[in-house]
């Protein structure tokens, strides 16, 4: 690697630290709103433990498909772990903002690749976010520690990570190309709708996946949604089996990919039929 | 006295016309906004009938059972959507008044201030989600009026009963949210509000007795007696469909309470709403 290769990266490198830092900051300028916005989030879990206690109670089993009482509480916490990964507010329509008033020209012109960025720009701001988050996430844990059966094994537990980590990018690629429709329409807002609204179902962050009758939850087992939410979250709770785990990550990496690629097909294509018009 | 009302009324009404054509302008939209609003209140129908794949009631012995509970969740919907309709674009524009500072055009004119703010815009497109209410609490009260055993009466004074406490619900919803608007004077910025907003509100949309056991208790007291929107939907729904029928004796007392409720939250928002005006800067114009 020649002494300009090197520089170069350099330079990258300090780019990203800009961003990461001004992410940062702008995120602490309203840290106790935030805290206190952040454990509010936790409040619809209140809740959902007493519909959840009335249901059991009803059902007069212990066990619904599977969950008890406490692990369906406890999922409910780590869908919430999973979205604080995978949740990308701002990403598609962002996007398909650029496209509309031509900002994305500068992509055009500059020598910076416009998912790159963005994914850089994300990455930052979640560390941000995270960062400050981390606190009112430990105490709503630590007070409902009861409904956990305590830390799963190892491999689990690096499973668990790898399927955060893997959410985070399955969320983005996958919301980045929804935004890379708006070079075919104009407005993706309602689109961006109904993402939203399938996402909801049926990534598991409204309910345990397992509940769905019959066909349905098979359905569920071929959509890519279901990492986003469900997935980590049954990881930890042990609901996906040892010897399956890996070829479920696995099956997850290729979703990724095929995103990915997907995303480069519609940047290129988009772009093409790009027309730049006004300042 | 009467004149005023009648004053009161037309600029309501032009209210409501005016915004009726700026949202027929926009004739797409307002579609995919009824689309929009209905097919989350569809996915929440969802999420129930999931649960009920799996057990027969909402909590045992408290008559919540699958038609009980389609009316508890139509009569939410009904709620819910006549709250958004007649206030939330309002008290949204509320806090941008404030904080633009072009509240002081507000306060100049010759009517009312609370009124003007709180009924300035109307947003028909939530009205779809009232509609799909009637039908789900339709379908429900259908079925309970025709099952074997204990079809359920219904009355024409049910019916009134079921509006009227509707209206209460509304006007304790609204007491609540001018409440919290109002608090935008002091503090300049409210987003975290809103979402309080919606947070409390959360806690209005179940069966009431699903929080009466363990600390659920203290939950109960505290929606119920200082902020009373457990009775917004609990109390309507209650009135109707009657889960624990032929049991009378539980709803009633705290439907008595639900007047006191109303009148009190309305009285206490209105001061609120007064004192905030007070305290009112005006911002850089």
């Amino acid at each position: 690697m020649n002494v300009s290769a090197v520089f170069s990266w350099l330079q990258r490198l300090r780019t990203w630290w800009v961003i990461l830092k001004i992410s940062l900051e702008e995120r602490l300028v309203y840290r106790g709103d935030f805290m206190l916005g952040t454990l509010m989030r936790f409040l619809p879990i209140i809740t959902q433990i007493f519909l959840w206690n009335a249901v059991f109670q009803a059902a007069g089993k212990s066990t619904i498909v599977g969950y008890q009482f406490r692990d369906v509480v406890a999922y409910y916490l780590l869908t919430m772990v999973s979205r604080a990964f995978s949740s990308m507010p701002g990403l598609a329509s962002g996007i398909a903002l650029q496209i509309r008033s031509g900002e994305v020209k500068k992509f055009l012109v500059q020598p910076v690749d416009m998912l790159t960025f963005l994914l850089a720009g994300r990455v930052a701001h979640k560390l941000a976010y995270y960062s400050v988050a981390v606190l009112p996430f430990a105490l709503v844990f630590f007070v409902c520690r009861g409904y956990f059966n305590g830390v799963p094994p190892v491999d689990v537990l690096v499973a668990y990570v790898l399927a955060l980590v893997m959410g985070f990018l399955l969320g983005f690629f996958l919301e980045s190309c929804i935004g890379l429709i708006g070079f075919w329409f104009l407005e993706v807002s309602s689109l961006l709708f109904v993402y939203m609204l399938l996402s909801f179902f049926l990534s598991g962050h409204m309910f345990p996946l397992d509940l769905l009758p019959h066909p349905w939850n098979r359905v569920v087992d071929f959509l890519p949604l279901k990492y986003v939410a469900y997935f980590p979250a049954a990881v930890f709770l042990g609901k996906v089996p040892r010897e399956l785990l890996w070829r479920e990550l696995a099956i997850e990496a290729a979703w990724i990919v095929v995103f990915i690629v997907l995303g480069r097909l519609m940047w290129r294509a988009g772009v093409n039929r790009y027309s730049g018009y006004g300042g | 006295m009467a004149n005023l009302w009648r004053v009161y009324l037309r600029v309501f009404l032009t209210f409501a016309a005016n915004s009726l054509v700026r949202d027929m302008s926009f004739r797409a939209n307002f579609l995919i906004q009824c689309i929009s609003s209905t097919s989350w209140a569809v996915m929440n129908l969802g999420f129930y009938l999931i649960i009920f794949v799996h057990v027969d009631e909402i909590g045992p012995q408290t008559g919540w059972g699958k038609y009980e509970f389609f009316v508890f969740l139509g009569t939410t919907w009904i709620v819910n959507s006549l709250v958004q309709t007649l206030f939330m674009p309002n008290m949204h524009e509320f806090s941008e008044l404030i904080r633009t500072g072009n509240l002081d055009f507000a306060l100049l004119k010759p009517i009312d201030t609370q009124f003007l703010i709180s009924f300035q815009r109307i947003e028909w497109s939530s009205l779809a989600n009232a509609l799909l209410g009637v039908v789900v609490v339709a379908v429900g009260m259908h079925q309970l009026m025709t099952r074997p055993e204990h079809p359920l009466p219904l009355s024409a004074v049910t019916i009134a009963l079921y509006l009227f406490y509707i209206l209460c619900g509304v006007t304790i919803l609204y007491s609540l949210m001018i409440s919290l608007a109002s608090t935008s004077i002091w503090l300049g910025r409210n987003q975290t509000l809103y979402d309080f907003w919606f947070y409390i509100t959360n806690f209005s949309r179940y069966p009431m007795e699903m929080y009466r056991h363990g600390w659920g208790v203290v939950l109960w007291g505290f929606f119920t007696f200082v902020v009373p929107v457990l009775l917004v939907i609990n109390i309507p729904a209650r009135v109707l469909a009657r889960p624990l029928y032929p049991d009378p004796s539980v709803a009633w007392p705290l439907a008595a309470f639900t007047l006191v409720a109303t009148v009190g939250s309305l009285i206490v928002s209105r001061a609120i709403f007064c004192r905030a005006i007070g305290s009112y800067r005006s911002a850089s114009s």
